[in-house]
Formats: structure tokens, C-alpha cells, sequence
């Protein structure tokens, strides 16, 4: 017909032309890189040694060695998470006002660039029982040397979990908290809200959707975490984490496919916690945190 | 609250706001009584936000006391003056509904929920917006907005309302509705506002006594009328509106009366700052200088722009000089065509010149 729109145009109106295919790249890499080994350890941890369809799933969640890297793993990214952010708050309330904002900012973000192995090896020179900040402690006379044991076990782990994830924690709830119209706070206080009440019934309701966030990608990071539970850990106990158990399934007992059940468990776990967190937020209000339009 | 219906005036001494080594704000000083509506006015940066903002206690003064009677209050918190403050963007709490933002000052002074819900709902009727009570400011349109402002703001019955350019979000026509809004609510208050606008028809329009700032110090406080008629310096009158300047030397002095020569003719006005030396300057609004006969006296000039107003043309020429000169015509002029413009000596103000 020549009265035909032409292909290409019909084609753009839905969306899809020449800059569409730009995204090629981006979604072959995902597919193969992502997706695919996804995938494949989905189907994988259902494909056991002993030839049962839920054969993996049953013997971690029938060994307690197994099953309670679960909690074990909660028990420090919880905390970590909660505590992090305890501190992310007012830190960015502080640095929102400040002037030299971006040198503070690069000091607090520089433990990102440096890893988790170089914090770790760091931290076992300080808080060791030879380190700098063992021997202050005695020095003082308040502690003996065998009372301080801040590595090689559960807090070790919980202190290299607060530094290397509180910069990443900072940044995100900075931006939350600098989103938030200080009009609002000015005009709280015209109203007569001091301080603590500007806090609690303006910025606290504001950030909760933002913090939720914030909450659940932090959780996410500290929940996968392994070099600093080896490190730093008691790897063989109180700090066996999830990708502990991961690990030694994989290159340890050569069993892939139970590996493969152990990530996918670990992920199932993230998400659990992930989508209740999300949840708990649409109970808040979740619209723009600015004075609306002007 | 106990306040309004005792306190008489709010007193600014020498208020002074320094920002480094900008004085952004120099010896303040004015008695507002109660009951007064106070427009401060100037441009951009003349340091009416920066008044408005110590007043409110958002910034602290350098230099100076502010007094609520005999009580001093510039050195009290914010949330201890208890005046009420409509922003320029609002800044209405996006979480709360109408109701709670309203009702947010009473909460916050522990008024109790029975006590409080009648006072709420008074000032949501005094602003019209009964039947948005239970929206979020986010679903509300700018003029409501712009409403539940200042509900918020009254509602704590404040003696001081402050307001900072609280109109200037709005379309045109809206503005003009809640200009008749504000003066509306402010009478039926009693309190004092204080109201920041760089636009001299609202203050003309809103307020009792205007006070002109330019670079952070008072040019003149008077009655719309006074400053409309008689602006005390140069820069006022430009800022009322007179947009004609035109330089010239003093020949002839008659105790106020002046005849200035300017591009090639004569020019009588009335002095209103004392001339210092030969130089002056007069100034006419766009009004007062109209087309006349051709053999009449008047300045000559070539027509470079004309613009329908309605009733009449507004009109923009230039002297050979080079002055310009802005006037009303009755008919329209070609751009280019000569014209000859005259003013009533008394509506010709004049200024010391450079």
C-alpha cells in the first residue's frame, strides 16, 4: 500500500529504533554473564549426587552445621546494617550543613576504594593483641591483654563489616537526607518544633522510604560477606558465614551442585529480608521529600 | 497565643546581618504597631529576605535588638517566638495532610487534639479550603497551596505574621485573588505581617507603610500614597515606577519649583531631594508624560516602540540626546514618527544628578 506508514516509523513510535539497539551490548553481557550462570545454578542445585530432585535442599536444611550459617550470617549483616545506619543519620545530618562537604565526603569514602582484605590485614595489626589500639587499652590499666579480643571472632568481623560498609551506607543516606527541602525544617521550627521534634515529625517520616533503601542494600553487602569472616573471623565457628559454607561445598567437597543450593538459599535469604524491609515502607509516605512545587 | 492580645509593637533597633564582609542588612530601625501591615520592598538583594529571616529567628543578627514590646526576642530560638512564616515554596510538610500541616504548630505546642480540632478547621475555613482538608499538599493545585500556608501559619494565632514572596509562584490572575486573600485574612487577625515582595503593586495594593530597602538599609518608610506621590531618593522612584529619567542643569529655582534644561528645551518639576550642585535629574511615570501639540512646550523625541494596553498605548522614545523617555499615548504611534512629550510640572519629581 503506498499509504503505508513504513516499518521503521511504526517501530519508533513503540519505542524501539536505532538508539534501541545500543542496549545490545548491555543485555548480551547481562544474559551471558548474569542470567545465564544464574540459571544454570538454579538448575544445578537441583541436580544432587545422590540423584534426588531436593536432595541438596534437604541435607542443608537437616544439618545444623549447615543451616546455621543462615543465622549466623543474619546475625552480623542485622546489626551491622542497623548500627551503620545509626550512625550514617546524624553523620549526614552534620555533613548536609557543612561547607567543605566534599572533603569530608572523600575522607569518609576512601575505605571503599581500599578493599576489604587491606581493611582486614589493617585491623589485625591494630585491634590484634600487639596492636595499637589493644596495647592503648592496657596501657591504660583498665584491661588486661586476655580480656580484649576484637579479632578472630564474631566482633572482628562485625568491626571490619562497620567500616568498609558504613562509607557506602553514608553516601546513600547523604543524598536521602540532602533531598529533603531544609524550608521544611525552618518552617517546623516556625511552628515552634524544637530540635528532636523537627526530627521526628518531619525528616524521620521523609527518610524511612529512603533508609529502606539504604537498610536493604547495605543488608545485601554485608550478608554476602567472606574475605573479612576469614580474616578476621572464627571461620570455623562463630563466624562460619552462608558463603562460608558456600565455598567449602564448592572447593572443599568438589560439590557443586550443593554449592550451587547454598547460593541459591543465601538468596533467598537476601530476598526474604529485602522485600519485608520494602514492605514495611508503602506502610510510609513515599511521594517527593520537597515542599511540592515552587 | 497569650501574646496577641497583649503586645502593642514590635520594635527593630538597629538590626544588622553581616555575611563575611557584606552587610547584608545595616541599622534596621522601625516601630510596627500592632495591627499594621508592613510590605518590605526593593530588589532582589536589597536585604528584605535577610530582615524577614532574623525577624523570624532563621538567621541570627549581627548587630542590633529586636523587641516584642519590652520583651527581647532576637536572641530566642526560632520555635520560641512563636510568629508565624509563609515561605516562598510553601515548604508544607508533603507527609501530612492539610489538616495535620495546620494543625502542626498547635500540636507541637501541646494544645490537646479537642482543643486544637476547632482551631484547625477555623483557620482551613478562614483560607477556603474546607473540602481539602484531607488531601496531601502534593494533590493540591499552587493557589491552594499557597493557602494552606498560610492557614499553617495563622493557626497558632501568631502576633507577627511573616510572609516572603508568598505570591510569587503564582500565575497572574491567581495573584491578584489572594493579594484581596491576604489583606482579607490580615484584617481579620489583628496581627502584624510583615510582607517581603519585590513587586511595588502589591505592597501599594496590600500594605499600610511600606519600607523601601536598597543594599541592606532603609530608603524611605511612608504610606503607599507618599511613596507613590513623593519617593524620597532617585532609586525609589525608579522603583515606583518612574521609568523616565532625563538629566539636565538648574536654570530657574523657585523655593520647590525647578526648571531644568534638558536636550534642548526646558523642564519644570518639583525638587524632592535637595539638589546639591547644577546637575538633576527628573523623573516622570509613563503616565504622566503624554503626547502634546506640536507647538506646545515639550521634549522632542522618535518614537521607537508602542504597546497596546487596553484602554491606552504605552509608549518608549529617545531624545537626541540619547534619553529615553517612557509615555501613555491615546492613539498609536508609528515607531519612528516624531513626537513631542509634556508632564504636568508637579507629576516632573526631581533628583540631585550626577
Amino acid at each position: 500500500m503506498a499509504d503505508a506508514i513504513p516499518l521503521r516509523a511504526r517501530l519508533a513510535a513503540k519505542g524501539l529504533d536505532g538508539v534501541t539497539l545500543l542496549v545490545l551490548p548491555a543485555a548480551a553481557l547481562l544474559l551471558a554473564l548474569f542470567l545465564y550462570p544464574f540459571g544454570y545454578g538454579l538448575w544445578l542445585s537441583f541436580r544432587p549426587k545422590d540423584g534426588s530432585l531436593l536432595g541438596n535442599y534437604a541435607r542443608f536444611f537437616s544439618d545444623p552445621f549447615l543451616y546455621d550459617t543462615i543465622f549466623t550470617t543474619l546475625a552480623l549483616a542485622v546489626p551491622v546494617t542497623i548500627v551503620n545506619l545509626l550512625f550514617a543519620v546524624p553523620v549526614a545530618f552534620r555533613v548536609r550543613l557543612m561547607r567543605h562537604q566534599r572533603l569530608l565526603t572523600t575522607i569518609l569514602v576512601l575505605p571503599i576504594t581500599l578493599g576489604t582484605v587491606l581493611v582486614a590485614e589493617g585491623m589485625l595489626n591494630y585491634f590484634g593483641p600487639q596492636g595499637w589500639f589493644t596495647r592503648a587499652l592496657v596501657s591504660t590499666g583498665l584491661f588486661n591483654a586476655s580480656s580484649i579480643k576484637l579479632v578472630h571472632n564474631y566482633w572482628g568481623v562485625f568491626l571490619s563489616l562497620l567500616i568498609t560498609g558504613f562509607p557506602f551506607t553514608f553516601l546513600l543516606t547523604l543524598s536521602y537526607v540532602t533531598g529533603i527541602d531544609p524550608g521544611l525544617e525552618q518552617a517546623a521550627a516556625t511552628l515552634g518544633a524544637r530540635a528532636a521534634e523537627r526530627f521526628r515529625h518531619v525528616f524521620l517520616p521523609l527518610l524511612v522510604p529512603g533508609l529502606a533503601i539504604t537498610f536493604c542494600l547495605s543488608f545485601v553487602q554485608a550478608y554476602s560477606v567472606f574475605p573479612s569472616a576469614v580474616l578476621l573471623g572464627a571461620p570455623a565457628g562463630p563466624t562460619r558465614v552462608i558463603s562460608i559454607a558456600a565455598y567449602q561445598a564448592a572447593f572443599e567437597e568438589y560439590d557443586y551442585s550443593l554449592a550451587s543450593a547454598i547460593a541459591m538459599i543465601m538468596g533467598a535469604v537476601q530476598l526474604v529480608v529485602v522485600v519485608a524491609v520494602l514492605a514495611l515502607r508503602n506502610l510510609f509516605y513515599r511521594g517527593p521529600a520537597a515542599g511540592a512545587k515552587g | 497565643m497569650s501574646l496577641l492580645s497583649s503586645f502593642k509593637s514590635l520594635r527593630l533597633e538597629g538590626v544588622s546581618r553581616d555575611f563575611g564582609v557584606v552587610n547584608a542588612l545595616r541599622d534596621l530601625t522601625l516601630e510596627i504597631k500592632r495591627g499594621e501591615f508592613i510590605a518590605l520592598l526593593g530588589p532582589s538583594g536589597c536585604g528584605k529576605s535577610t530582615a524577614l529571616n532574623c525577624i523570624a529567628g532563621l538567621l541570627p543578627t549581627t548587630r542590633g535588638q529586636i523587641m516584642l514590646d519590652d520583651k527581647r526576642i532576637d536572641t530566642l530560638p526560632t520555635e520560641d517566638r512563636g510568629f508565624g512564616m509563609v515561605f516562598q515554596n510553601y515548604a508544607l510538610f508533603p507527609h501530612m495532610t492539610v489538616r495535620a500541616n495546620v494543625g502542626f504548630g498547635l500540636k507541637m505546642r501541646g494544645v490537646s487534639k479537642a482543643e486544637a480540632a476547632p482551631r484547625v478547621e477555623q483557620a482551613i475555613r478562614t483560607v477556603r479550603l474546607d473540602t481539602q482538608a484531607h488531601k496531601l499538599p502534593g494533590h493540591l493545585s499552587g493557589g491552594q497551596q499557597q493557602r494552606v500556608a498560610i492557614a499553617r501559619a495563622i493557626a497558632i494565632d501568631p502576633p507577627l505574621v511573616l510572609m516572603d514572596e508568598p505570591l510569587s509562584n503564582l500565575d497572574a490572575k491567581l495573584r491578584l485573588e489572594m493579594r484581596q486573600e491576604i489583606r482579607r485574612i490580615h484584617q481579620s487577625l489583628g496581627c502584624i505581617t510583615i510582607y517581603v515582595t519585590h513587586d511595588q503593586d502589591e505592597a501599594l495594593s496590600l500594605a499600610d507603610r511600606i519600607v523601601v530597602l536598597r543594599d541592606g538599609t532603609i530608603r524611605q518608610v511612608g504610606a503607599p500614597e507618599d511613596l507613590y506621590a513623593r519617593p524620597a531618593h532617585l532609586d525609589v522612584a525608579e522603583f515606583m515606577g518612574f521609568r523616565t529619567r532625563i538629566a539636565g542643569r538648574v536654570q530657574a529655582k523657585d523655593g520647590n519649583r525647578v526648571q531644568l534644561a534638558v536636550s534642548g528645551t526646558t523642564l519644570d518639576g518639583v525638587v524632592q531631594e535637595a539638589l546639591t550642585g547644577d546637575a538633576a535629574i527628573a523623573a516622570i511615570r509613563p503616565d504622566d508624560l503624554v503626547p502634546v501639540a506640536p507647538d506646545a512646550h515639550g521634549i522632542d523625541g522618535v518614537v521607537e516602540a508602542i504597546e497596546y494596553r487596553g484602554r491606552d498605548f504605552f509608549g518608549q522614545a529617545r531624545t537626541k540626546g540619547g534619553d529615553e523617555l517612557f509615555f501613555r499615548s491615546e492613539q498609536r504611534l508609528a515607531p519612528g514618527a516624531s513626537v513631542r512629550l509634556g508632564a504636568e510640572p508637579h507629576r516632573v519629581l526631581v533628583y540631585p544628578g550626577a
